[in-house]
């Protein structure tokens, strides 16, 4: 499903180099996750696969289903089904959350040639999926996560996700921020959407998260670069020893 | 300070230009007026409150040619109301394409009467308001208006009344005055959509009893070339309210002023406007706030969207007067550039002396949030749709002290139908 290639990307104002040529391929139906130090670049990462500003793309390829992403608007790669949960969702004062979710869900739609949902089609289908992850409708009507709380700005990012049922999802450290409690309802969230035709890309630092989310691939990140792949293993040794001897290896 | 002399000859040169009506009910207002223009001159670039704005257009002889504007593309505006519409052609009541003025207790502007109840507010309160900051166009219109409405409500007037300004000629000049009364515990609400002429002088004098409201909407745009000086000049009783709210978009010149005083405890006065320009395009608010009584609030929004060269002044002042305790005043000015071509000036003032009041003022001006921008992008939001969705946030606070909900979604969807017409 998403196949990245040799992607190198550096910053755009300065010749800082951040991606060092990273291989990644997540394939239908599965879930990988992303390991590393602070400052490895997997944020960067997800940045550049969904079209944000200041990067530029020296070398390598990205592709969706065969499709590449990397010459595409931010606003094409949502449709063609690229859905990013955000490390630090972005407030927006005066847009109303709910105000935003039903453009964004319409505009997909719109874009893949499909008809926008009704009013009252789209109100029945977002108080129930809030409701499963304990959003009331109070949050519903306030601006795009002003005022939010850490945990609550974490929930509504699963919930765009879920009403936008995108093909490849990453997930940028979803579970900082989330208490035990939101982390199993957030996790319920992914599950719920996992399928046959659905990948997840899971980047997280801790193996809390992967309990709930059980990968069916790790990979480690450092320096710019994937320098490891392996099972669910991978995660419990991070879990239990840090890095050093990951990094220790590659030397 | 002494009047420069080159301004007392322009007001005196263009004073002599004009066919002044005399004698009648406002005889006397209208000589008055004619006296204070002849003392404090014309307004020229070099006065303290027209540094910003160039008043060359405003105040000669003739106006700038204007072609008129064709807005057939879009549906009338408070056509979901049920209302009174005044229909004004260049600037002169056209009794053909009006409802009927006497049916709903408005009269038209005339000498006629020798006795009238204007009389005591025609010129009054923009005479009051040439202090401390002269308003000479105020007053030249004062002087010279022949056209305008005469609103005087002692209960609750069902329909609002719609004063429409169309434009047929090029080269129209036009001044209307219009006083508006509200009796103890009225309540009007008066729309405006225009300005319809090249150039276009107007006052507006409220005079808002005790526990009167007031309710004010207007519309100027979307025509370009049309230059526009208008003057609101309100007091306001005790435990009244008065509400407007301007919406321009578009407009070469657009010099609004407003002078609201607050004489009685409790009062409430809300002003604010959205101005959307790209290009060619000047747009001034200079409001000056009195509050001359107790628990008074006042508010000002003021928020321009700007592109491409075009220009946004913002003159706002709260003068607080020894006595009045518990004041309420808030002032904010915020200017959305889209590019770095557009330009937004400010001046903010406040003065105090009364010791128990709460005053704050802000002013800001930036570019689009790229982070915001991004976000909405990423969701599936195309460009333009975010650009738009988050200047109508931008906005919102201006349009938030809109009361009537379908007004609201109107001049939103006019907002978003200017912004989708920009180009780039
Ligand atoms: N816009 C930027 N300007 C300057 N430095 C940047 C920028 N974006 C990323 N970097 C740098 O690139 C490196 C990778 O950052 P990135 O956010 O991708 O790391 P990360 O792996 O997500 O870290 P964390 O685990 O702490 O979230 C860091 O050193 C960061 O400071
Ligand atoms: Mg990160």
């Amino acid at each position: 499903m998403l196949e990245i290639k040799n992607l190198h990307v550096k910053l755009e104002e300065d010749d800082k180099v951040i991606l060092k040529g990273v291989d990644l391929t997540v394939e239908a139906g599965k879930v990988h996750a992303i390991m590393g130090p602070n400052g490895s670049g997997k944020s960067t990462l997800s940045y550049v696969l969904s079209g944000r500003d200041g990067y530029e793309v020296t070398d390598g390829s990205a592709t969706l289903d065969g499709v590449e992403l990397l010459e595409m608007e931010p606003e094409e790669r949502a449709a063609a089904g690229l859905f990013l949960a955000f490390q630090y969702p972005v407030e927006i004062p005066g847009v109303g959350n709910m105000t935003f979710l039903r453009t964004a869900v319409n505009a997909q739609r719109k874009a893949r040639g499909e008809a926008e949902l009704s009013a009252g089609d789209f109100l029945k289908i977002v108080r129930e999926k809030a409701k499963a992850l304990k959003i009331d409708a109070e949050m519903m009507k306030r601006p795009v996560n002003v005022g939010f709380s850490g945990g609550e700005k974490k929930r509504n990012e699963i919930l765009q996700m879920a009403m936008l049922e995108p093909k490849m999802c990453i997930l940028d450290e979803t579970d900082s921020g989330l208490d035990v409690d939101a982390m199993k309802l957030v996790a319920d969230g992914v599950n719920a959407l996992r399928s046959e035709g659905r990948a997840f890309l899971v980047i997280t630092h801790y193996q809390r998260l992967l309990d709930h989310i059980k990968p069916d691939v790790v990979h480690i990140m450092a320096d710019g670069r994937i320098i490891k792949t392996g099972g669910p293993e991978l995660a419990l040794e991070v879990e239990n020893n840090g890095y050093a001897n990951l990094l220790a290896e590659v030397q | 300070m002494a009047v420069a002399q080159a301004k007392l000859d322009a007001a005196v040169a263009r004073l002599a230009g004009l066919d002044l009506p005399q004698g009648g009910w406002s005889g006397g207002a209208r000589a008055d007026a004619v006296a204070r223009l002849q003392a404090m001159g014309l307004p020229a670039k070099r006065d303290e409150y027209w540094r910003y704005t160039d008043p060359t257009t405003l105040t000669a002889a003739t106006p700038v040619a204007a072609a008129p504007f064709d807005a057939s593309d879009e549906a009338q505006l408070f056509d979901a109301i049920d209302r009174v519409r005044l229909v004004f052609v260049d600037g002169v009541f056209d009794p053909a394409q009006s409802d009927d003025p006497v049916a709903a207790g408005v009269e038209l502007l005339s000498q006629a009467a020798d006795i009238h109840w204007a009389q005591g507010l025609y010129g009054t309160l923009e005479a009051r308001g040439q202090n401390p900051v002269a308003r000479p166009l105020a007053a030249l219109n004062t002087a010279a208006a022949t056209e305008g409405v005469l609103i005087r409500v002692t209960g609750q007037v069902a329909k609002p009344i719609h004063l429409v300004y169309l434009q047929e000629s090029d080269t129209s000049d036009a001044i209307l005055h219009h006083c508006v009364k509200l009796e103890e515990g009225a309540e009007l609400t008066l729309l405006e959509s225009g300005p319809g002429a090249a150039r276009f002088n107007q006052v507006l004098e409220v005079e808002v009893a005790d526990g009167a409201r007031f309710h004010h909407i207007r519309i100027q745009g979307r025509d370009h070339d049309r230059r526009l000086a208008t003057h609101i000049f309100a007091r306001l009783g005790a435990e009244s309210l008065f509400k407007s709210f301007t919406l321009t978009a578009n407009g070469v010149m657009t010099r609004n002023e407003a002078v609201l005083e607050l004489t009685g405890d409790d009062a409430m006065a809300h002003i604010a406007g959205a101005a959307l320009g790209n290009g060619d395009y000047h747009h001034d608010d200079t409001v000056f706030i009195t509050h001359a009584a107790e628990r008074c609030e006042s508010r000002q929004v003021f928020k321009n969207v700007l592109r491409n060269g075009a220009v946004g002044v913002f003159q706002g002042k709260i003068l607080v007067k020894p006595g009045a305790q518990k004041t309420d005043g808030y002032q904010i000015s915020q200017c959305l550039l889209l590019d770095e071509a557009a330009q937004f000036l400010a001046k903010p003032e406040l003065e105090i002396y009364a010791d128990d009041v709460k005053c704050s003022h802000g002013s800001t001006s930036g570019a689009i949030d790229d982070t915001a921008l991004y976000y909405l992008r990423s969701r599936g939001v195309p460009l333009r749709q975010a650009q738009s969705l988050l200047v109508l946030a931008f906005l919102a606070e201006a349009i938030d002290e809109i009361e009537d909900e379908g007004i609201a979604g109107e001049i939103r969807l006019r907002l978003e139908a200017w912004l989708s017409r920009q180009d780039g």
